[in-house]
């Protein structure tokens, strides 16, 4: 039996990415903040076919809370095979320009906590020398852009946490994996203009099974987005501050 | 605001779009909304002009499996694709299924679908034993045959009219194999479907008959008529799909539908040689249409009619016969034609479609004028013969047609919620629809 914990668990990619596991002789640990939904999740999951699920309803932003949070965790779960962070909040980049305050909660709910996290999961992935610890970043974290450069601070610096992690951590064969989605459709995004370009978090939690199966490092979903990020990071500076993206 | 079409591609629509993620969020603060789900009704009855749609597709979580006794309780976006792809391992099977299994249980529930079994089933909402139906109040009222009964018999072929429902229960059946054993034979007219039926109807749990539209004369009438009993060879294991998966990418230029192809594929369709009996797989014997993802687009930009009728039987035979006259005459083909008995079984909403009689379906591309005025012809001739059209496929009765074939519409507003409603539904009851 597999022991998936997923921290975010109501998180729409989250969710589809569950479901896939649910028939794969799976137990899940799930945790959000929002009990009833959670509810909603599990039981989905059950009629689905995993073997367990059990639910925690917990702010991950608080990190003082965390120390707690990993022991239950370990307690119940002793040996963790997958665990996926995907819990985050699309930053109002205009608000956050005119009040430091919320900036700086902004980067901790989608940065600082998720750092918090990985600390102690590091720690306990290291000292179980196996299985993959899976966080969703962001195509926005590869450059920062005037439109959303503190949601991208947050997930850039999250994206070169990873690195270093994952240089700390494959030689105890812990597999550490980088999501980088482009434009999903989910509630976060409920408001955008839709085209081309955005896709459904199924699809993405099909190239977030098919990343942890291939033991891939990073991935790009869909994976014309590291075309898109290459060619945005490729544009000079002097050039680039004068674009409105 | 968005364009919207449905599946017809006709008429199309400027809506505001508001999806729906959870069970327990309330409805939003909208003067006119209409619930969404997979938008596989052919006319306007899930299009709401000048409004807002509630489109349903992540509300698609399981709630309870009873994999003992075939329960099974569900959100409202569940499709019944997913369902199957859940319950048939374990030897269930839906206990009523439309020609497509890509609709959602509440577009299911809102149009009281049928299907191949309704002579021995039924309508769907037969196999429905509760529901939520969310009121834009915030009410929640927990709906089923013994629990607020007469919100029950009004959601059920409301047309989405009464509310939002927010998960479904339904009674499965159990089956033994993933297969269906089918027989097919060839009718030469309307009598002979007719007698055929009688007796294939005693064996078989689905029957179902294609006619060709465009034959005349002593040849008027005559098709196919292709019967269906779950197989009993133990074969459960089987992959399912759960998504449409060939499509078709591009509108057909126009011409391509006209009466010679139309015709020259009827004729093979016809004289294809078929075996009598064979074992084939459920998708397709039940969904033969889903193999290909968008085939609506085959009808080009202008998109296509359907006209699905039922006639009591006493005039069953005459007035299918006028009906296909008048077809055959105008010249306009029509590319698939199903025929099917409904059985005797009363159905369990207000406004529900299927009643004992003959039912027709038929695709027609939209040419305009030419073809409205053909389906208003045929308005006529199921009017006179007190039958009744299928609003889950239509886009262009009047109010004065649909007001015969529903004469509970009044009983029936009351139930409306006040902040719900649809292009199809102000079309057949504004004053204009009177004509
Ligand atoms: C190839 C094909 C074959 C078909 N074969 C058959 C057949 O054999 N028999 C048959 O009966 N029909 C058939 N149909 C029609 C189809 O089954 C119905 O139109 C069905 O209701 C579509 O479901 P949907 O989820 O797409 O709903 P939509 O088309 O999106 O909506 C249909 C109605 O349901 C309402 N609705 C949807 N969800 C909810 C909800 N959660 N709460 C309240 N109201 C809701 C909408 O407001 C609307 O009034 C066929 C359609 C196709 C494309
Ligand atoms: N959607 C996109 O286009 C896109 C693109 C790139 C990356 N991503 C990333 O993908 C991940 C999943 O997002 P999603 O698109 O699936 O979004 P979603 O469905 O809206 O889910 C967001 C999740 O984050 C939690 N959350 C939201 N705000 C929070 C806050 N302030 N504090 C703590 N938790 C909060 C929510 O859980 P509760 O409210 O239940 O606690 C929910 O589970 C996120 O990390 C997001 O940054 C998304």
């Amino acid at each position: 039996m597999k022991n998936i914990l997923i921290l975010g668990a109501t998180s729409a990619i989250a969710e589809r990415f569950a479901q896939r596991y649910a028939n794969q002789d799976c137990r899940f640990y799930l945790v959000s903040r929002n009990q009833i939904r959670l509810d909603n999740v599990a039981d989905d999951l059950r009629v689905r076919g995993a073997k367990d699920v059990i639910t925690e309803s917990l702010d991950l932003t608080e990190t003082s809370g965390h120390n707690h949070f990993m022991t239950s965790v370990i307690g119940r779960l002793e040996h963790i095979d997958i665990a996926l962070i995907a819990y985050g909040s699309l930053s109002n980049q205009p608000a956050c320009e005119g009040d430091s305050e919320l900036s700086l909660k902004e980067l901790n709910t989608n940065c600082l906590s998720v750092i918090s996290l990985l600390t102690l999961l590091a720690n306990v992935f290291e000292k179980q020398a196996s299985g993959c610890i899976a966080v969703i970043s962001s195509v926005a974290g590869d450059r920062g852009r005037q439109s959303n450069y503190i949601y991208g601070t947050a997930k850039g610096a999250l994206t070169i946490f990873l690195q270093g992690l994952r240089n700390r951590l494959d030689r105890k064969g812990v597999h550490v994996l980088t999501i980088k989605p482009g434009f999903v459709d989910t509630p976060m995004t409920q408001d955008f203009k839709k085209g081309l370009l955005w896709v459904s978090p199924k699809s993405i939690a099909k190239g977030i099974e098919n990343a942890i199966k291939r033991k891939k490092d990073t991935v790009y979903l869909p994976f014309f987005w590291r075309y898109i990020m290459l060619i945005i990071k490729f544009i000079p500076e002097r050039i680039f501050k004068r674009m409105s993206l | 605001m968005k364009h919207g079409a449905s599946w017809g591609r006709y008429p199309t629509v400027e809506q505001d779009t508001i999806p729906l993620y959870w069970r327990d969020q309330p409805l939003p603060d909208k003067p006119s909304m209409l619930a969404y789900g997979q938008g596989r009704s052919y006319g306007d009855v899930c299009l709401n002009d000048g409004a807002v749609i509630l489109p349903t597709a992540n509300l698609q979580r399981f709630i309870q499996f009873d994999s003992d006794k075939g329960i099974l309780r569900a959100e409202a976006g569940v499709t019944l694709a997913q369902i199957l792809s859940l319950v048939m391992p374990k030897g269930w099977f839906l206990a009523v299924t439309p020609g497509t299994k890509f609709v959602s249980l509440g577009g299911a529930v809102a149009n009281d679908v049928h299907g191949k079994n309704h002579h021995r089933a039924g309508s769907f909402g037969c196999h429905v034993s509760a529901f939520e139906l969310l009121r834009s109040d915030g009410q929640r009222l927990l709906c089923s045959p013994e629990q607020n009964e007469d919100w029950f018999k009004a959601t059920i072929g409301g047309l989405g009219l009464t509310g939002l429902i927010s998960w479904v229960e339904i009674k499965l059946k159990p089956i033994t194999s993933f297969h269906i054993d089918q027989q097919v034979c060839c009718f030469a007219n309307l009598e002979e479907f007719l007698a055929l039926n009688d007796v294939m109807e005693r064996d078989w749990e689905y029957t179902v008959a294609w006619i060709d539209c465009l034959a005349k004369g002593r040849k008027l009438g005559r098709g196919l008529y292709m019967a269906g009993n779950h197989a009993d060879d133990k074969e459960l294991a089987i992959k399912t799909i759960d998504e449409p998966a060939l499509t078709m990418p591009v509108d057909a230029p126009g011409f391509l539908l006209n009466r010679y192809t139309v015709k020259s594929f009827n004729t093979l369709y016809y004289q294809k040689p078929r075996k009598h009996v064979s074992n084939v797989h459920y998708d397709s014997y039940f969904y033969p249409l889903d193999k290909i993802a968008h085939w609506n687009r085959m009808y080009g930009k202008r998109g296509f009619f359907q006209y699905q009728c039922v006639i009591p039987m006493a005039k069953s035979q005459h007035a299918l016969s006028q009906i296909l006259q008048a077809i055959a005459k105008s010249g306009q083909a029509s590319f698939l034609s199903v025929v099917k008995k409904f059985g005797e079984n009363l159905p369990p909403g207000l406004l529900s479609f299927p009643r004992p009689g003959i039912t027709l379906a038929m695709d027609m591309a939209n040419r305009g004028d030419k073809t409205l005025r053909l389906l208003d012809q045929l308005d006529e001739i199921t009017m006179q013969n007190n039958g009744a059209v299928y609003p889950a496929k239509d886009a262009r009765m009047s109010g004065l047609a649909y007001k015969s074939y529903y004469p509970e519409w009044q009983t029936f507003s009351q139930y409306i919620d006040p902040k719900f409603s649809s292009s199809f539904w102000r079309r057949v009851t504004s004053s204009t629809g009177q004509q």
